[in-house]
């Protein structure tokens, strides 16, 4: 691992100051980023802990009814606070259901945002990546790439990014609170992380020394809570990354969809946000045939980036699972296998 | 440039000097603690041999820089038993055969009593398993490590009924 500098900030202010300089980063648990700086991926020249800051670690109630969650907060504890999985048990099964509970214990809010993809070829420092070293070319192309992205990918990239949390994050139109030089702006999750396009390098709008100090959820997230779920579907049962994933969340009057939200995970280089799906959904009977056709509009703009082709025909079916989970109601208790396909459909099920 | 971090390392608490700010937890307790009861698996988060108690939480002691855990608290293995005598979590083990080689054993231990602080698994071999899914063993002893976690908080929770009473 390159030496670097080490600086420990009073306050947010400082925080930023200190790491607007070229090279600088923040750390805070740094489950993701000593990984990466142990594999000589980024080699950073200075770290700004941010970990001994007050005020970032709190889960504030809002006057609107909606949810701010500090940057530092653990996803475990954030998992489980009660309050937060009663009224956004999507989210929780989506903590629940990332890395190890070691690594939950660790890991924050704004780190799991931040957090890089899982491309091996972004990993292997002999390797291409246009991401890890811009104009070098993508080696995952023509390469071992049966996870990577089927929705968004451009000729220079086709990572995905890792992300659980994020995914139900999106579907509930969650907003990032960021404190830069230039003071505090709020913008909303879905348009935090870029797309590829051919800057690949660049995988967040945010500026130089900008933090994100917390993570909103609006009031209406939690009108969905009686019917949301969050599906996985991993190459192991557990501790392993989305092949693909799926947040459902429904909000039904007598059997019509009054609302409905959808995200997918392990398809693209940002949380998807299935909005075309949304429409198919909104103000129709929830049933078996409505949740397919609305799966299949949510895929419609799929397309392999190479051995992968099965992904969009898994992913389908994921999103239709994932909605008639919803629709069956979220479980009085976090399953013990938390957004696994091996939960049965029916029989473990007392709302709705 | 020098640097300094507090712990209190099962319940001792003492200044360290580190030269250096790459050094983890991890590289601090067993390199210059002499306490190697710490595992050194992957160092990259994904086996679970290392797993330490920070604060009340089991956490990747590989994965976590000593200089910004100054102030905290931390367990490890050596701290568990009380003198001669075992943690009902290391009973369980020897009990059930949840170990072969015992390599990951202190990380499983370890992981198992945070677990069981945690209070998610209950009796439920299934929520075990899924909470200990981040400890690696390559012998295989699952099946051993799974029933001695069961047992161990039946135990711990009978002697923490009894104090109550």
């Amino acid at each position: 691992m390159k030496s670097f500098d080490y600086v420990r900030p009073a306050t947010v202010r400082d925080a930023v100051t200190a790491a607007v300089e070229p090279g600088a980063v923040y750390l805070a648990a740094g489950t993701n980023l000593l990984d990466l700086m142990k594999g000589g991926v980024t080699a950073p020249n200075r770290l700004v802990d941010i970990t001994h800051l007050s005020g970032l670690d709190r889960i504030e109630e809002l006057p609107d009814g909606g949810l701010r969650i500090g940057a530092l907060i653990r996803n475990a504890d954030l998992a489980h606070d009660t309050n937060f999985a009663r009224r956004f048990p999507a989210v929780a099964e989506a903590l629940l259901s990332g890395a190890s509970a070691q690594l939950r214990n660790a890991a924050t809010v704004g780190g799991n945002l931040l957090q890089r993809t899982r491309c091996a070829y972004f990993f292997d420092t002999a390797g291409a990546c246009n991401k890890r070293n811009p104009g070098s070319g993508c080696d995952a192309q023509g390469g071992d790439n049966r996870l990577h992205a089927i929705l968004g990918w451009s000729k220079s990239c086709i990572a995905t990014h890792p992300s659980d949390f994020c995914v139900p994050l999106v579907a509930f139109d969650a907003v990032v609170e960021l404190e830069g030089r230039a003071g505090c702006r709020e913008i909303p999750l879905e348009t935090f992380h870029r797309l590829p396009g051919d800057r690949p390098d660049r995988e967040t709008v945010l500026e130089p020394g900008e933090m994100i100090v917390a993570v909103r959820l609006p009031a209406d997230a939690a009108r969905f809570a009686t019917n949301a779920r969050y599906l996985k579907v991993r190459d192991r049962t557990s501790y392993a990354f989305a092949v693909v994933s799926a947040a459902a969340a429904l909000r039904l009057e007598a059997g019509v969809i009054a609302d409905g939200r959808l995200a997918l995970g392990g398809v693209a280089l940002k949380p998807w946000r299935a909005r075309n799906a949304e429409k198919i959904l909104i103000g129709a009977r929830a049933d078996t045939p409505l949740f397919h056709r609305a799966a299949e509009a949510a895929l419609a703009e799929a397309k392999p980036s190479g051995d992968n082709g099965f992904k969009i025909e898994l992913a389908s079916r994921v999103v239709a699972r994932a909605l008639a989970l919803a629709a069956a109601g979220t479980p009085e208790r976090m399953p013990a296998l938390p957004a696994s396909p091996f939960t049965a459909l029916s029989g473990v099920l007392t709302h709705g | 440039m020098g640097f300094s971090t507090t712990l209190t390392i099962n319940g001792v608490t003492r200044t360290i000097a580190l030269d250096d700010p790459r050094v983890t937890l991890l590289d601090l307790l067993r390199e210059r603690l002499d306490l190697t009861g710490a595992k050194k698996g992957c160092d990259r988060g994904q086996c679970g041999a290392c797993t330490v108690i920070v604060d009340g939480r089991r956490i990747n002691s590989c994965l976590a820089l000593a200089i910004s855990h100054d102030g905290a608290s931390v367990l490890t293995i050596e701290g568990v038993a009380d003198g001669d005598r075992l943690h009902p979590v290391q009973e369980a083990f020897i009990a059930h055969d949840g170990l072969q080689c015992g390599f990951c054993t202190p990380g499983q231990i370890m992981s198992a009593i945070g677990l069981i602080q945690e209070g998610q698994a209950g009796t439920d071999p299934e929520r075990v398993r899924e909470g200990m899914s981040g400890n690696l063993c390559r012998c295989g002893a699952y099946q051993g490590i799974t029933a001695a976690v069961l047992q161990a908080r039946k135990t711990l929770d009978a002697a923490s009924r009894k104090e109550v009473a």
